[in-house]
């Protein structure tokens, strides 16, 4: 990982985001590198989306400090992120229903004609050239995405931060809704997009995926970030155990390891969903 | 994962066999608004039917077509308004009001207070852009105050309806005010108002021509990408009845002449000998269903062509993730209330030009009228979904109840009654289809 010496794609410094009293991210500092994958892992309810929100704009941190490429930036909303080229693939997808796949690919970003009409032409050719990348068997171009698969609409989901060329790109939870096929497809994409020099934060429940993919892993704990880890340098058992107690190995006492290995009272988290 | 499963066999079966759903479908019309269509021909045939064949003339389906065009005009804007999950019930104070303001600005205002007489030029048309001009005002400060200070839709125009009202008395002290100028009163759409057999014939053949170019360029940008298009006879046919639709209509509407005694008059005007049985002088497109088609046409532009219309529509489907894409989505917001305002000034002039002035409930309930029309047009609560062309279709099927049920010599409460019973219908209907139909 020669990548770790270059200056970061992003660094995001002790970020705090409340919703009311809730601290939901509580002063967390991450960066990442391009051509590098971060899996960001945690408990449901642990901050990841939102630390992620604070950097796509979806959400603004109540304060911290966010630099892209060295640059201090601020993002208040989705529009600044894009300047950026971070693109965000939510976990609840975001995508207008009611509207077909190259409408959603090209939301709030429209090709138009000279006379600043819509160029549906142009986002359709484009549309169909991405998503070959991702679901060559796609064909339903002009239906609105409701009528769409799970997987079809992750597909359009990704394509839309795909297709502009990101930089910097989230993905919460890519393959949660998807089947086997279509979650290799996605991790083949996520290597691919990495040799093209894409910095990747990727959020998963399944600790095969990250282990897989990631260059790094970061714990969250309650809004916290347990530690941030390089992938060789541990094994799936103590991130495991960093997620579901929110110590680090070395700090764990022997009761805790014994009440996590107690059959029945096992805490770990609802890694379901 | 389940919905395409069970969509896939139901489509694929379907093709070899013939069906109106499959061949409609293969010519990617709209289902919904071929229905209504159908239903739009059925109640003026049953009219007919009962009245024994009086019912379907020109000089009856001009009327009925000019009674329905301020409705009409207002629900292209309203189906923006409820797609994006939103509601405007201000909408007939607004024309009362934009109206009242019309007979003052020409009765008095104008001439009174800024010097412009009888003769000024073009006084007519500098009332109407003051009229556009205070309709956008007031859309702009209700939309300002649905997005961007929050308060619900529904309230805010509630309010309007209240004081917009209250302010048409205020305006003329409780007054009527008539008197308008001559080129104005053409809008309401009289035998005079109307645009004549010849231009009504131009329109025509503008109609088809551009329904041809349309069709023409949509293939040519398909193929230009490679896409797949339509079968061939699906084209030629929608060009064919398309054509034949429009130049059915107008000659239709050229079957309606002059009344006698307006043609007697014009002839002695114009030193023309009239023939035995009176000069026939047809009287074609009346005012307010040209502007009613070029309000539909220009709506439908904006819905489907321009990225205002594509962000109202996410919006609509999914607030959260127009936001997220980056669209100003309060922006948008208001931007359709000064739309519905500036079509509120157009539905106003129609009714002022009718009326040859204003009293103070010019407008009363059409907020409801025109709220129904977007949902008979298929226009759903839900947001997201509802078609110009459809509201446009609703408003004349609940006008075409309306005049047949009075043409047939039912009064207006059972015309209400009629009306709600349909409107309920309609909906249900809707829903039904659509579970029916999968894809929830
Ligand atoms: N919009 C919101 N309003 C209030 N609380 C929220 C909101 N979004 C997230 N939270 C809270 O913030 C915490 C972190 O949530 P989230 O970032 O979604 O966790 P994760 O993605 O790791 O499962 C949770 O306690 C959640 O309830
Ligand atoms: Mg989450």
């Amino acid at each position: 990982m020669a990548v770790a010496e270059s200056e970061p794609l992003v660094e995001m410094s002790h970020i705090r985001v409340a919703f009311g009293g809730v601290h939901a991210v509580d002063d967390v500092s991450i960066n990442l590198h391009a051509g590098e994958v971060i899996g960001l892992v945690g408990g449901n309810g642990a901050g990841k989306s939102t630390l992620m929100k604070a950097l796509s704009g979806a959400h603004p941190p109540n304060s911290g400090e966010i630099r892209v490429e060295g640059r201090r930036v601020t993002i208040a909303n989705p529009r600044d992120a894009k300047l950026y080229n971070i693109e965000c693939i939510y976990q609840t997808l975001a995508l207008a229903d009611n509207i077909d796949a190259p409408g959603n690919v090209f939301l709030g970003r429209e090709l138009t004609t000279m006379w600043g009409s819509m160029d549906d032409g142009a986002m359709e050719d484009a549309t169909r050239k991405v998503m070959g990348r991702l679901n060559p068997n796609f064909k339903r171009f002009a239906q609105a995405v409701k009528s769409l698969s799970g997987g079809q609409r992750q597909a359009v989901a990704i394509a839309r931060a795909v297709h502009f060329n990101a930089r910097i790109l989230i993905m919460d939870e890519p393959t949660a809704a998807l089947g086997p096929a279509e979650t290799s497809q996605v991790r083949d994409l996520i290597r691919q997009l990495k040799t093209e020099g894409i910095g990747i934060f990727l959020i998963s429940h399944d600790i095969h995926d990250v282990f897989d993919l990631s260059d790094r892993i970061s714990v969250m704990y309650h809004g916290r970030i347990v530690d941030t880890i390089k992938k060789t340098e541990t094994t799936a058992d103590d991130v495991l155990g960093m997620i579901i107690l929110g110590k680090k190995p070395e700090q764990v006492t022997q009761k805790e390891l014994a009440e996590l290995q107690l059959p029945g009272q096992s805490p770990a988290p609802n890694l379901a969903s | 994962m389940a919905d395409i499963a069970s969509a896939a066999p139901r489509q694929a079966p379907a093709a070899p066999r013939f069906s109106i759903r499959g061949a409609l479908s293969a010519a990617e019309i709209d289902f919904r608004l071929f229905g209504m269509l159908l239903a739009l021909v059925a109640i003026l045939v049953g009219f007919n039917v009962v009245n024994e064949g009086t019912f379907l003339r020109p000089e009856n389906m001009t009327t009925l077509a000019v009674q329905g065009a301020g409705v009409a005009v207002l629900a292209t804007g309203m189906v923006l308004v409820i797609v994006a999950r939103n509601i405007d019930l201000s909408v007939g104070s607004l024309v009362g009001f934009i109206a009242m303001s019309y007979a003052l600005l020409m009765t008095n205002w104008l001439p009174n207070i800024l010097g412009m007489g009888d003769d000024f030029p073009f006084r007519w048309l500098i009332a109407l852009a003051l009229g556009v001009g205070l309709g956008a005002v007031f859309g702009a400060v209700q939309g300002f105050i649905i997005a961007y200070v929050g308060v619900p839709s529904f309230v805010v125009t509630l309010g309007g309806l209240l004081s917009i009202r209250g302010a048409v008395w205020v305006l003329s002290q409780g007054a009527a005010v008539s008197g308008l100028d001559p080129t104005f009163q053409l809008l309401g759409g009289s035998a005079q108002g109307s645009i004549g057999g010849t231009l009504t014939w131009a329109v025509a053949i503008v109609g088809s021509l551009a329904i041809i170019a349309l069709i023409v360029y949509n293939r040519r940008q398909r193929r230009r990408f490679g896409f797949p298009v339509r079968p061939m006879w699906a084209e030629v046919t929608i060009a064919a009845v398309g054509c034949l639709a429009v130049i059915g209509l107008a000659a239709f509407a050229n079957g309606n002449y002059w009344p006698v005694g307006a043609a007697t008059r014009y002839a002695q005007e114009h030193g023309i000998t009239e023939p035995p049985g009176g000069l026939k002088i047809a009287v074609g497109l009346p005012w307010p269903v040209v502007i009613l088609i070029a309000v539909t046409v220009v709506m439908t532009f904006l819905a489907t062509r321009r990225r205002f219309g594509r962000y109202v529509y996410a919006y609509g489907g999914n607030p959260e993730a127009a936001e997220l894409a980056g669209i100003n989505t309060r922006w948008t917001v208001v931007k359709i209330y000064i739309l519905m305002g500036v079509l509120c000034a157009i539905s106003a002039a129609i009714a002022a030009a009718r009326l040859n002035g204003s009293t103070l409930d010019v407008g009363q309930s059409y907020e409801l009228y025109v709220i129904a029309a977007a949902v008979v047009g298929g226009t759903s609560f839900a947001g997201g979904i509802g078609t110009i062309p459809g509201a446009v279709l609703g408003a004349f099927v609940m006008q075409a109840l309306a005049y047949g049920l009075a043409y047939t010599g039912y009064n207006s409460p059972i015309q209400n009654i009629v009306a709600g019973i349909v409107l309920v219908l309609a909906v249900g209907f809707d829903a039904y289809n659509r579970r029916r139909g999968g894809g929830s």
